[in-house]
Protein backbone atom coordinates (compact mmCIF):
# COMPACT_ATOMS: atom_id res chain seq x y z
CA UNK A 1 0.00 0.00 0.00
CA UNK A 2 3.35 2.12 0.38
CA UNK A 3 2.30 3.20 -3.61
CA UNK A 4 -0.71 5.11 -2.73
CA UNK A 5 2.08 7.66 -0.94
CA UNK A 6 4.34 9.26 -3.43
CA UNK A 7 6.64 12.36 -3.73
CA UNK A 8 6.94 14.99 -6.17
CA UNK A 9 8.94 18.09 -5.86
CA UNK A 10 7.62 19.24 -2.73
CA UNK A 11 4.06 17.70 -2.49
CA UNK A 12 3.04 14.68 -1.18
CA UNK A 13 0.47 12.83 -3.16
CA UNK A 14 -1.77 10.38 -1.64
CA UNK A 15 -3.94 8.18 -3.76
CA UNK A 16 -7.45 7.66 -1.22
CA UNK A 17 -8.74 4.40 -1.01
CA UNK A 18 -12.57 3.45 -2.47
CA UNK A 19 -13.92 4.10 0.91
CA UNK A 20 -12.80 6.38 3.54
CA UNK A 21 -13.98 6.01 7.09
CA UNK A 22 -12.63 5.48 10.75
CA UNK A 23 -12.05 1.99 9.94
CA UNK A 24 -9.31 3.12 6.97
CA UNK A 25 -8.38 6.60 8.83
CA UNK A 26 -5.66 6.02 10.99
CA UNK A 27 -4.11 4.16 7.93
CA UNK A 28 -3.73 6.94 5.82
CA UNK A 29 -3.38 9.62 8.58
CA UNK A 30 -0.31 8.21 10.27
CA UNK A 31 1.31 7.27 6.46
CA UNK A 32 0.58 10.82 5.61
CA UNK A 33 2.15 12.20 8.77
CA UNK A 34 5.25 9.78 8.39
CA UNK A 35 5.89 10.97 4.58
CA UNK A 36 5.43 14.83 5.60
CA UNK A 37 8.40 14.16 8.32
CA UNK A 38 10.89 12.33 6.37
CA UNK A 39 10.56 13.80 3.06
CA UNK A 40 10.38 16.90 4.66
CA UNK A 41 7.33 17.96 2.14
CA UNK A 42 5.19 21.46 2.52
CA UNK A 43 2.03 20.13 0.49
CA UNK A 44 -0.24 17.42 0.82
CA UNK A 45 -2.75 16.39 -2.58
CA UNK A 46 -5.25 14.28 -1.74
CA UNK A 47 -6.59 12.12 -5.10
CA UNK A 48 -10.06 11.00 -4.82
CA UNK A 49 -10.26 9.55 -8.11
CA UNK A 50 -10.89 5.73 -6.80
CA UNK A 51 -13.01 7.02 -3.98
CA UNK A 52 -16.81 5.71 -4.14
CA UNK A 53 -17.87 6.40 -0.39
CA UNK A 54 -16.38 9.38 1.87
CA UNK A 55 -17.95 10.16 5.65
CA UNK A 56 -16.36 12.10 8.09
CA UNK A 57 -13.16 10.47 8.67
CA UNK A 58 -12.06 11.64 5.32
CA UNK A 59 -12.58 15.58 6.77
CA UNK A 60 -10.52 15.01 9.81
CA UNK A 61 -7.75 13.29 7.88
CA UNK A 62 -7.48 16.45 5.82
CA UNK A 63 -8.26 18.55 8.85
CA UNK A 64 -5.41 16.93 10.61
CA UNK A 65 -2.54 17.04 8.02
CA UNK A 66 -3.84 20.64 7.15
CA UNK A 67 -3.05 21.80 10.85
CA UNK A 68 0.47 19.95 10.78
CA UNK A 69 1.58 21.82 7.48
CA UNK A 70 0.09 25.36 7.46
CA UNK A 71 1.88 26.38 10.16
CA UNK A 72 4.88 26.11 8.06
CA UNK A 73 3.15 27.61 4.85
CA UNK A 74 1.81 24.39 3.08
CA UNK A 75 -1.32 23.89 0.97
CA UNK A 76 -3.91 21.41 0.83
CA UNK A 77 -5.04 20.23 -2.52
CA UNK A 78 -8.10 17.79 -3.41
CA UNK A 79 -8.01 16.59 -6.71
CA UNK A 80 -10.37 14.15 -8.92
CA UNK A 81 -13.34 14.84 -6.23
CA UNK A 82 -16.87 13.82 -7.65
CA UNK A 83 -19.63 16.07 -6.58
CA UNK A 84 -20.63 14.12 -3.46
CA UNK A 85 -16.78 14.68 -2.00
CA UNK A 86 -17.50 18.18 -3.22
CA UNK A 87 -21.12 18.46 -1.13
CA UNK A 88 -18.87 17.03 2.28
CA UNK A 89 -16.09 19.70 1.82
CA UNK A 90 -18.70 22.35 1.18
CA UNK A 91 -20.72 21.20 4.18
CA UNK A 92 -17.56 20.80 6.55
CA UNK A 93 -16.33 24.48 5.44
CA UNK A 94 -13.07 22.49 4.08
CA UNK A 95 -13.69 24.32 0.86
CA UNK A 96 -11.95 27.61 1.95
CA UNK A 97 -9.01 26.04 3.18
CA UNK A 98 -8.40 23.06 0.95
CA UNK A 99 -7.75 23.83 -3.47
CA UNK A 100 -9.96 21.74 -4.89
CA UNK A 101 -8.69 21.32 -8.51
CA UNK A 102 -10.17 19.17 -11.61
CA UNK B 1 -44.48 -0.36 9.39
CA UNK B 2 -43.99 -2.06 5.54
CA UNK B 3 -41.31 -3.92 6.11
CA UNK B 4 -38.60 -4.10 9.23
CA UNK B 5 -35.50 -5.29 9.73
CA UNK B 6 -33.07 -5.30 13.03
CA UNK B 7 -29.57 -6.43 13.54
CA UNK B 8 -26.89 -6.62 16.33
CA UNK B 9 -22.91 -6.71 15.33
CA UNK B 10 -19.81 -6.41 17.54
CA UNK B 11 -18.48 -2.89 18.40
CA UNK B 12 -15.41 -3.12 16.11
CA UNK B 13 -14.30 -0.48 13.01
CA UNK B 14 -14.83 -3.31 10.81
CA UNK B 15 -18.44 -3.70 10.83
CA UNK B 16 -18.35 0.53 9.97
CA UNK B 17 -18.91 -0.69 6.34
CA UNK B 18 -20.88 -3.69 6.69
CA UNK B 19 -23.99 -2.04 8.67
CA UNK B 20 -23.70 0.95 5.94
CA UNK B 21 -24.16 -1.85 3.16
CA UNK B 22 -26.61 -3.51 4.95
CA UNK B 23 -28.68 -0.69 5.41
CA UNK B 24 -28.73 0.52 1.22
CA UNK B 25 -29.11 -3.23 0.44
CA UNK B 26 -32.79 -2.76 2.82
CA UNK B 27 -33.52 0.49 1.67
CA UNK B 28 -33.24 -0.50 -2.40
CA UNK B 29 -36.64 -1.99 -2.64
CA UNK B 30 -38.07 1.63 -2.39
CA UNK B 31 -35.79 2.74 -5.17
CA UNK B 32 -33.88 5.47 -4.05
CA UNK B 33 -31.34 7.32 -6.31
CA UNK B 34 -27.34 6.90 -6.27
CA UNK B 35 -27.34 10.05 -4.52
CA UNK B 36 -30.16 9.11 -1.63
CA UNK B 37 -28.08 5.50 -0.80
CA UNK B 38 -25.03 7.70 -0.52
CA UNK B 39 -26.47 10.18 1.87
CA UNK B 40 -27.93 7.05 3.76
CA UNK B 41 -24.53 5.50 3.52
CA UNK B 42 -22.94 8.48 5.22
CA UNK B 43 -25.53 9.36 7.96
CA UNK B 44 -25.48 5.41 8.84
CA UNK B 45 -21.63 5.29 8.90
CA UNK B 46 -21.46 8.50 11.13
CA UNK B 47 -24.10 6.92 13.61
CA UNK B 48 -22.13 3.47 14.12
CA UNK B 49 -18.67 5.02 13.97
CA UNK B 50 -20.02 7.33 17.18
CA UNK B 51 -21.07 4.23 18.85
CA UNK B 52 -17.44 2.07 18.63
CA UNK B 53 -15.43 4.95 19.06
CA UNK B 54 -17.46 7.21 21.36
CA UNK B 55 -20.13 4.74 23.15
CA UNK B 56 -17.39 1.79 24.05
CA UNK B 57 -14.78 4.10 24.60
CA UNK B 58 -12.26 1.50 26.65
CA UNK B 59 -15.59 -0.67 26.96
CA UNK B 60 -14.57 -4.34 25.44
CA UNK B 61 -17.48 -6.49 23.93
CA UNK B 62 -19.64 -3.95 23.13
CA UNK B 63 -22.46 -4.36 20.77
CA UNK B 64 -24.44 -2.01 18.45
CA UNK B 65 -28.12 -2.70 17.93
CA UNK B 66 -29.57 -1.14 14.35
CA UNK B 67 -33.02 -1.10 13.31
CA UNK B 68 -34.82 -0.30 10.27
CA UNK B 69 -38.05 0.21 9.08
CA UNK B 70 -39.65 1.35 6.04
CA UNK B 71 -42.78 3.17 6.21
CA UNK B 72 -44.12 3.86 2.41
CA UNK B 73 -41.51 5.96 1.27
CA UNK B 74 -39.73 6.46 4.51
CA UNK B 75 -37.25 4.88 5.75
CA UNK B 76 -36.41 5.29 9.94
CA UNK B 77 -33.10 3.80 11.11
CA UNK B 78 -32.33 3.89 15.22
CA UNK B 79 -28.87 2.72 15.85
CA UNK B 80 -28.42 2.14 19.27
CA UNK B 81 -24.73 0.92 21.44
CA UNK B 82 -25.42 0.26 25.88
CA UNK B 83 -22.09 2.29 25.81
CA UNK B 84 -20.77 5.34 28.16
CA UNK B 85 -23.45 8.06 26.84
CA UNK B 86 -23.62 11.65 26.14
CA UNK B 87 -23.35 14.44 28.97
CA UNK B 88 -24.02 17.57 26.55
CA UNK B 89 -26.21 16.22 23.66
CA UNK B 90 -26.30 19.23 22.40
CA UNK B 91 -23.13 20.92 22.29
CA UNK B 92 -21.82 16.89 20.97
CA UNK B 93 -24.06 18.15 17.82
CA UNK B 94 -22.37 21.18 17.12
CA UNK B 95 -20.33 21.43 14.07
CA UNK B 96 -16.11 20.41 14.81
CA UNK B 97 -17.05 19.62 18.15
CA UNK B 98 -15.13 16.14 18.98
CA UNK B 99 -13.94 15.08 22.34
CA UNK B 100 -11.15 13.14 20.48
CA UNK B 101 -9.02 15.29 18.13
CA UNK B 102 -6.03 13.28 18.95
CA UNK B 103 -7.81 10.54 16.42
CA UNK B 104 -8.27 13.06 14.03
CA UNK B 105 -12.13 13.42 14.39
CA UNK B 106 -13.67 16.44 12.35
CA UNK B 107 -16.74 16.95 14.69
CA UNK B 108 -18.73 16.72 11.60
CA UNK B 109 -20.55 13.32 12.55
CA UNK B 110 -23.69 14.72 13.56
CA UNK B 111 -23.95 17.49 11.25
CA UNK B 112 -23.09 15.08 8.33
CA UNK B 113 -26.57 13.04 9.75
CA UNK B 114 -28.50 16.11 10.17
CA UNK B 115 -27.62 17.51 6.13
CA UNK B 116 -28.46 14.57 4.64
CA UNK B 117 -31.57 12.78 6.62
CA UNK B 118 -34.16 14.55 6.97
CA UNK B 119 -34.61 14.03 10.46
CA UNK B 120 -32.64 13.13 13.53
CA UNK B 121 -33.04 12.85 17.22
CA UNK B 122 -30.47 11.68 19.68
CA UNK B 123 -31.54 10.32 22.62
CA UNK B 124 -28.47 10.04 25.53
CA UNK B 125 -27.37 10.35 28.79
CA UNK B 126 -24.07 9.99 31.02
CA UNK B 127 -23.71 5.65 31.81
CA UNK B 128 -27.13 5.29 29.59
CA UNK B 129 -25.73 4.53 26.14
CA UNK B 130 -27.14 6.46 22.96
CA UNK B 131 -29.74 6.44 20.44
CA UNK B 132 -30.00 7.71 17.35
CA UNK B 133 -33.09 7.89 15.32
CA UNK B 134 -33.11 8.90 11.42
CA UNK B 135 -35.78 9.33 9.13
CA UNK B 136 -35.74 10.18 5.21
CA UNK B 137 -38.05 10.66 2.88
CA UNK B 138 -37.03 8.63 -1.01
CA UNK B 139 -38.05 9.79 -4.04
CA UNK B 140 -38.43 13.60 -3.30
CA UNK B 141 -37.84 15.56 -6.13
CA UNK B 142 -35.37 18.08 -5.35
CA UNK B 143 -36.36 21.41 -5.40
CA UNK B 144 -32.78 22.87 -6.98
CA UNK B 145 -31.10 20.51 -9.39
CA UNK B 146 -27.88 18.97 -8.72
CA UNK B 147 -25.54 21.00 -10.99
CA UNK B 148 -23.92 17.96 -12.41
Amino acid sequence: MEEDFKVIDNYLMVKMPEEIDHHKSSYISENADRFIVRENVSNVVFDFEDTRFMDSSGIGIIMGRYKKISCFGGKVFAINADHRIRRLLMISGLHKIVEIMD
Amino acid sequence: MNNEMKMEFDAISANESFARVAVAAFVSELDPTLEEISDIKTAVSEAVTNAIIHGYDGIENGKVKLYCGLDKDVIHIRISDEGRGIEDVEKAMEPLFTTKPELNRSGMGFPFMEAFMDDLEVISGPGEGTTVLMKKKIGCIPWIEDEE
